[in-house]
């Protein structure tokens, strides 16, 4: 069902349009209440312009301070996640020979629901890590909050850096802000990807 | 020494370390796609700072966000300050954060969790 949704987004916007789908994903768009959604190569420049339009919507939206700023971390995190994971993966598999720049593609949605936000996010991840990464999630989904904490201070004082200044710490602090489990699933999308879905209920 | 003064941007903090009053400070948000880079100056200030150090050292965080991979280089600024204290100065960590905002509240915990400096947590109305 996750893969669905994100999917149904994909489709939409690549299949060429009639200009009756035009109306059609605008109508889509508008049921969910996205506020903002983007498919496309994530650059450093779009996350600056993709975090300056939330947080100005934010401002004119009523939510608690809190809330606030919850969704924009929660939105920093993943998107930075987006960012670094996506070009390594790419690099990686170009050696190979085996990719196109589909593959440096990201979709990202933030929706409004009743109780807060959701924000998704769909990406190819290289298949060998995508394990590691279930891993992960499996390990920071079966941790309660007082645990959760402890995991992050673990890492935080432990845990080596990558070169990139990433530090392993972006999906526990995306579990820890938001309060939720970290909704996910990896769709086959072939030999050398999957497509890895990710929903984050911010409430 | 001089001291290091950095203008805020909309991903980086401002910096104000000021080598007379032994006084640090990071204000704004931290949120770069890069920390490392934007750390590293202020990494060697503060080895040049420990050589010269005033008897009391204050450091100010004011964040009101910070991203994961900035949270690796506060803390590697916190261990470098960990490592001079009781040696040529005596640090203090003043930890800032606005009301109702347990989450700033609670990565400040996470810090006095690990590094051996008194903090005090400093509730404000607006950072």
């Amino acid at each position: 069902m996750l893969h669905y949704f994100l999917y149904h987004y994909i489709c939409e916007i690549t299949v060429p349009m009639s200009l009756s789908n035009i109306y059609g994903l605008y109508k889509s768009l508008e049921e969910q209440s996205i506020l903002l959604s983007f498919k496309g190569v994530v650059t450093s420049d779009l996350l600056t312009s993709i975090l300056q339009i939330i947080e100005t919507k934010l401002t004119e939206m009523e939510e608690s301070p809190k809330m606030k700023k919850k969704v924009f971390n929660v939105l920093v995190e993943c998107l930075q996640n987006l960012y670094h994971h996506i070009e390594s993966d790419y690099q990686a598999n170009k050696k190979k020979g085996s990719v196109d720049d589909e593959y440096r593609s990201a979709l990202f949605l933030i929706e409004k629901i009743e109780e807060g936000f959701y924000v998704r996010t769909g990406n190819y991840v290289q298949k060998k890590c995508s394990k590691e990464l279930e891993e992960k999630i499996k390990k920071i989904n079966s941790l309660e909050k007082e645990e959760l904490k402890l995991y992050y201070q673990k890492i935080l004082s432990d845990g080596e850096r990558s070169s990139k200044g990433t530090a392993g710490l972006g999906m526990i602090d995306i579990a820890r802000k938001s309060g939720n489990k970290l909704e996910y699933e990896f769709v086959d999308a072939n030999e050398y990807y999957d497509f890895f879905c990710l929903n984050v209920k911010i409430d | 020494m001089e001291n290091l003064i950095i203008e805020g941007s909309p991903k980086t903090p401002e910096v104000k370390f000021n080598f007379e009053e032994g006084s640090l400070e990071l204000k704004g948000r931290s949120i770069p796609e890069n920390s490392v880079e934007f750390y590293q100056p202020l990494n060697e200030w503060i080895d040049s700072y420990g050589a010269v150090a005033q008897s009391k050292t204050t450091i100010d965080i004011k964040l009101e966000y910070f991203n994961t991979s900035s949270s690796k280089c506060i803390l590697d600024i916190f261990k470098k300050l960990e490592a001079m204290n009781g040696n040529k100065t005596e640090v203090s960590v003043n930890w800032y954060f606005e009301e109702d905002d347990e989450d700033m509240e609670e990565a400040g915990q996470d810090y006095q969790a690990i590094i051996g400096l008194p903090f005090n947590m400093v509730e404000v109305d607006e950072i």
